[in-house]
């Protein structure tokens, strides 16, 4: 019993991850349809700014509480500067934005070798983080380490926060609007190019967000980002586009189906497996978990 | 007419050109040192014949050829490695691990050269032809096949890396003695894995140029274009893509079985996310949609990161990043679109109307 219930947390906090790495992208992929491949290297700026914070703040749970709002901000610049530059545009060309945007990762890692040197950097984790939460005592205990669970809260907050953002504000409103009709919002007087990068931005902030969980439980390096991309692309095609909905599915059920296979095969099947899996779920939809019911003959 | 004569006309004169340079004047010029380096480059120039197919004619953005690459180069090594260990035994990296008895059951067909031969090519389109039709049928396309694919890549390498005792893992796996008997330390014999190299890459040219201009080509570029249209004239999209997809696949195989011999090495590093895109981005820079662009395309990229990144690591990674981004961006023909503008240039000077095939 214990042993299911350890591989369903492991799963869920897997999942966690993943719906950070993947929630910015399920805003400017999903939402805007752009495919940004430089989007984990905004993950790793903001992992960088949490290694940079704990030079001149000793406090290391400080320093990770003050990280947050500044990697939003280094990896929303970033995105902003991204998307002024080049991918405004290429909207019409997805696929050349995907290569462009891969161009813009090379280099990037390549600054963040530069930097910061080529081998992975540590941080420390705070002492509220390092504890574990005992469930379930005796023999055969379950227990939740406190930085899963730190994680896990993480990607709700942010998922509730976008979720009220895109329904309540007006801002959340001018974005649905532009999805939905681009020419009508135009139209209605909506200034679609600053919507797209207003949009951009929350997204790429969003990374930066997942950049500071990320140094709670792996290296920070320069090819982290290259590392995670690919799972958080498969998110939200999993996911389906155009509803946030979607992507917190997907990844928990990836998460979770990836941690019961490594508990039943190894890490490296466990992965192939899940893409099997992926690739056989798209057979029976196409358009993901969500779909949104267009007219278009796709 | 005359337009598409003299376009001929001038590709003809390119390959007759080519044909000397790779095949008299190279050898004879080059130092065997440089000109094994000749024949890595050909090998990525092989894979990129089969992405100016898939991706410039077809429309599918091949990210994950690395795969196919990686399916080829190890069902070479794998015979290569059987062969200098002789019959009944293991190979030397086995050994070395010390954590298998006996050769596992999927390495013992590749005892047989014929197999191993047969498998470079049909084990990749066999897996391509099952992917793709999974994949195209439900009409998957644009942007998740080409995640899909960088996915299979990822995934492929990960697996060879997990798996050491039997794929030789992140190591790799490298010193082969023999190519079908002939002795890779004779100097001779290398210098002949190069011609066959060499002339792979030109009959692959000269047989994608082919079938561009023939009916099949024709309508991959129609589905690449419009492929609901195509749908609606009562053709499949998805079995062209399929061809296009499987023959890309195969020529990437070929390309890794001969790459074995030439270099001397197969690894995870050599089939994963950042190689696939390796391939992609010689194409992208040369010209996507003409062989000869994709292949001076790969060659060029291939040849300037040895030669530029051995002495600036960091400068060419972001010169090749940056020229990539423009390209892309500003000139999605590739630098081959650069001749095409030229000579429309010149021909409407002329007052002529030759019809340009457009390298979109």
């Amino acid at each position: 019993m214990t042993v299911i219930l350890t591989q369903a947390f492991t799963g869920v906090s897997i999942g966690a991850v993943l719906l950070l790495i993947a929630l910015g992208l399920s805003l400017t992929f999903g939402q805007m349809g752009v495919i940004n491949m430089a989007h984990g290297e905004f993950i790793m700026a903001g992992a960088y700014t949490v290694y940079m914070l704990q030079g001149p703040i000793h406090s290391a749970g400080f320093s990770l509480l003050v990280a947050l709002p500044v990697a939003f901000a280094v990896a929303g610049a970033m995105g902003v500067l991204l998307e002024w530059l080049l991918i405004r545009r290429l909207y019409t060309r997805p696929l050349d934005t995907l290569l462009v945007t891969w161009g813009v990762s090379l280099m990037l890692q390549q600054l963040a070798r530069d930097l910061f040197g080529a081998p992975n950097v540590h941080t420390e984790a705070p002492d509220w983080l390092s504890g574990r939460v005992t469930l379930i005592g005796g023999d055969d205990p379950l227990t939740l380490a406190h930085a899963r669970l730190f994680i896990l809260g993480l990607a709700l907050a942010a998922v509730v926060a976008l979720t009220l953002t895109l329904r309540l504000t007006p801002l959340g409103r001018r974005i649905r609007a532009v999805v939905q009709h681009r020419d009508l919002a135009e139209a209605s007087g909506i200034p679609t190019a600053r919507v797209d990068r207003v949009t951009f931005l929350i997204g790429s902030g969003l990374a930066g967000l997942a950049g500071v969980a990320l140094t709670l439980v792996g290296p920070i390096g320069p090819t982290m980002g290259t590392n995670v991309i690919i799972d958080a692309f498969l998110v939200v095609v999993v996911g389906g586009i155009g509803q946030l909905k979607g992507a917190v599915i997907a990844a928990f059920a990836l998460g979770v189906l990836q941690s019961v296979l490594e508990y039943s095969t190894t890490v490296s099947v466990a992965r192939v497996v899940v893409l099997v899996a992926i690739v056989a779920f798209l057979q029976w939809r196409p358009q993901g978990i969500h779909t949104v019911r267009t007219r278009s003959l796709a | 007419m005359t337009a598409y004569l003299l376009k001929r006309r001038t590709t003809l004169a390119g390959y007759a050109l080519a044909a000397p340079l790779l095949f008299a004047v190279a050898p004879a010029a080059m130092s065997d040192f440089r000109l094994e380096q000749l024949a890595r480059y050909l090998c990525f120039a092989i894979v990129a014949v089969g992405i100016s197919l898939a991706w410039g004619r077809g429309g599918m953005l091949v990210l994950g050829q690395g795969l196919f690459f990686g399916l080829g180069g190890y069902a070479m090594a794998m015979h290569m490695k059987l062969a200098d260990a002789g019959a009944g035994n293991l190979p030397d990296f086995m050994l070395l691990y010390g954590s298998t008895d006996e050769l596992p059951w999927w390495w013992e067909p590749f005892r047989s050269p014929a197999v191993a031969l047969a498998a470079v090519v049909l084990l990749p389109m066999a897996l391509a032809a099952a992917i793709g039709y999974a994949v195209f049928r439900r009409r998957v396309r644009g942007a998740y096949f080409a995640i899909l694919s960088q996915a299979l890549a990822a995934a492929f390498a990960i697996l060879l890396i997990g798996q050491q005792a039997t794929t030789g893992g992140t190591n790799g796996l490298t010193n082969f003695g023999g190519f079908f008997g002939f002795s890779l330390h004779d100097p001779v014999n290398r210098r002949m894995v190069y011609f066959i190299i060499a002339g792979t890459l030109l009959a692959l040219m000269l047989l994608t140029r082919q079938l561009f201009l023939s009916r099949y080509g024709e309508l991959l570029v129609a589905v690449r274009d419009s492929e609901e249209r195509v749908r609606f004239l009562g053709y499949d999209p998805a079995l062209v893509k399929l061809g296009a997809y499987t023959l890309s696949a195969g020529m990437a195989g070929l390309a890794g079985a001969l790459f074995v011999p030439a270099v001397g090495i197969i690894s995870p590093a050599l089939v994963g996310i950042v190689p696939s895109i390796q391939f992609v981005i010689g194409a992208a820079i040369g010209g996507r949609a003409s062989v000869a662009g994709a292949v001076l395309g790969a060659v060029a990229v291939a040849w300037a990161q040895t030669t530029l990144s051995e002495e600036f690591p960091a400068g060419w990674t972001y010169f090749q990043g940056g020229l990539f981004v423009v390209v892309v961006a500003f000139l999605p023909g590739g630098l081959a679109s650069l001749w095409h503008l030229a000579t429309r240039r010149r021909r409407s000077r002329a007052g002529e109307t030759g019809r340009v095939v457009a390298a979109a």
